[in-house]
């Protein structure tokens, strides 16, 4: 667990402290240097526009973990909220929102995602609302279903049988007991919509021109991959790392206390 | 009566157990209608129209694009519009595309040959090996065997799918030369789409596999059947499988939702037709009657998936009896 946890801070902080790490601008095109290998100039070499990638590298985590940490609060924070109420009420409230919940996953997330950027635009946010919608969906059920367990059990019912009330009984009982769940799964969240977000700039949907980013590096590379393939290797390394961290970190914090 | 433990997966949440597959058959008719709508509105919200996209270029006054829309219904109020869709979705008439006039069921059917092949193909290596994975990460075979089973369990859920395509195109089609890349029609266009799919769709199958073991692993007819003396291979097949894996045709389900759906990327990746593709020019030339196939399409895939999901999990669940 602290091997994913460090793994991860290292990551945020190599990209937080970019502008300390390189003396390089990730966006400063050199014609002199095109597709150069790793050397000591540039550690991890120029991409096909002769930018240094390790900059970019270090720049492009920033918007692509700001990204990815917007679109997992879009899916989360509605996602707990809905849940909670779909699984504490039941009834036409459940109903009601599982509804929403089969629509949502029974549309194309593709075609969700197309909606969010033609009507937002670019950036950030527009990116963020397309990767994290269509998340939303499943985070309901997971926090739904572990509500259910959570709410028949004995706890519960003393808490209702004193006189408890419903909003007092939802902070105090439930969601410290669904705590590890959903924490755990808002960790897949996060992984999904990295791979997602980096996937949208692939198809050339989700960049800005001038913004560096895992994704839409990982685009780029793939039309040099033959000359230069570092460039490639670079990004697609950060994105697995980061998500393999986050995958084992959750699973740590998901897995109940052996006993 | 009916148990769903608590070993019941997040993703079947939705799945109430009690209901009898008729209202399940209506519900799914429901989400369906919903999909569609949204799709109708949704479409309708984005700015221009496929009669702009189409002749944006060729320098057509405004009188030509009026009449086209007029041709093709599209000056017609919302409600007209929205009636005519929904009203030939009930007798299962799509329409007709807006880009070529060509029968949109007529274009989905064309597109479900290839996405079928490589869905189904890729469905069937993932489910083999994730299982085998799943399997091979709690059952201690030796120390060796589990991690590398985990190691390869993580990357399937950790790499980008466009980033390993491109590193076995290079590979394999490159330097090697041995497979094609682009393109669809032979087995041998098939052999790097469906391995690279299918290795990073086993990654969640694999991984709900070993979730389930592990649980099965604790239970104390598990360890009377181990202390009885049973060899290992009979315990493993005749007492641990047959509870650990039916939780997992869940995921499977939903994972043949996804890949049947169209997996744009994996289609754009190797130059593939497909739905995903269809659906992606569709929405860039907001061709609005295609998309809106794909959606119910999309969403019929789904409700049935997933209601034949729920039967086959109580069928094969040796704790769950059809009340």
């Amino acid at each position: 667990m602290w091997r994913s946890a460090f793994v991860l801070i290292i990551i945020i902080g190599l990209s937080l402290l970019s502008p300390l790490l390189t003396d390089y601008d990730p966006l400063k095109t050199n014609t002199d240097q095109l597709n150069q290998p790793p050397s000591g100039e540039h550690l991890l070499g120029t991409d096909l526009l002769g930018r240094d990638v390790l900059s970019r590298l270090l720049y492009g985590g920033q918007r692509s973990l700001w990204v990815t940490s917007l679109a997992a609060l879009v899916a989360v924070l509605p996602g707990l909220c809905l849940g909670l109420l779909a699984g504490w009420f039941g009834g036409w409230v459940d109903r009601g929102i599982m509804t929403a919940v089969h629509t949502l996953l029974a549309f194309p997330a593709l075609l969700l995602a197309l909606i969010c950027l033609t009507l937002f635009g670019r950036g950030p946010v527009p990116l963020a609302l397309a990767t994290g919608l269509a998340q939303m969906a499943g985070y309901v059920s997971v926090v739904r279903t572990t509500v259910i367990g959570a709410r028949t059990q004995m706890y519960v019912e003393v808490a209702q049988s004193v006189g408890a009330a419903d909003g007092w009984i939802l902070m105090h009982h439930i969601l410290p007991n669904v705590r590890e769940t959903v924490l755990a799964f808002a960790g897949v969240v996060f992984s999904y919509s990295l791979l997602n977000s980096a996937a949208l700039s692939f198809l050339g949907l989700g960049g800005e021109p001038g913004v560096p980013d895992w994704g839409v590096m990982l685009a780029e590379s793939r039309m040099a991959f033959r000359v230069a393939p570092w460039v490639s290797i670079a990004p697609g390394l950060a994105i697995t790392l980061t998500v393999m961290a986050v995958n084992r970190l959750a699973d740590q914090v998901g897995r109940p206390p052996r006993t | 009566m009916l148990m769903a433990g608590s070993r019941c997966l997040p993703i079947q949440a939705g799945l109430d157990r009690n209901d009898d597959v008729l209202r399940r058959l209506g519900q799914g008719a429901v989400t369906v209608w919903l999909a569609a709508t949204l799709a109708f509105l949704a479409l309708r919200v984005l700015p221009g129209d496929a009669i702009e996209t189409q002749l944006v270029f060729s320098g057509a006054g405004a009188e030509v694009l009026a009449e086209r829309r007029a041709v093709l219904g599209l000056d017609a109020p919302l409600q007209v519009q929205y009636t005519q869709f929904i009203g030939g979705l009930l007798v299962g008439e799509l329409g007709y595309s807006l880009q070529d006039g060509q029968s949109v069921m007529l274009k989905i059917s064309q597109q479900i040959v290839p996405t079928a092949t490589l869905a189904l193909s890729a469905l069937v290596f993932a489910v083999f090996l994730g299982i085998s994975l799943g399997i091979a990460v709690e059952i201690r075979v030796g120390w060796g065997v589990s991690w590398l089973a985990r190691l390869v369990t993580d990357l399937a859920l950790s790499t980008p799918i466009y980033w390993t395509g491109t590193l076995a195109i290079y590979l394999f089609t490159v330097w090697l030369g041995i497979l094609p890349s682009a393109g669809a029609g032979t087995v041998n266009h098939l052999v790097l789409p469906v391995t690279v799919l299918g290795f990073h769709t086993a990654g969640a199958i694999a991984r709900v596999t070993a979730a389930n073991l592990r649980e099965v692993l604790l239970a104390s007819y598990v360890r009377t059947a181990y202390a009885k003396g049973l060899p290992g291979r009979a315990v493993l097949l005749r007492h641990i499988l047959p509870s650990a894996l039916p939780p997992v045709i869940a995921v499977i389900a939903l994972q043949a939702g996804f890949l049947l759906s169209g997996t744009v990327i994996t289609e754009s990746l190797f130059v593939r037709p497909g739905i995903g593709r269809l659906l992606l020019d569709s929405v860039l030339r907001q061709d609005y009657p295609v998309v809106q196939g794909v959606v119910v399409f999309s969403a019929v895939v789904y409700v049935a998936l997933s209601l034949a999901a729920d039967v086959l999990y109580r069928l094969l669940d040796p704790r769950v009896t059809i009340a």
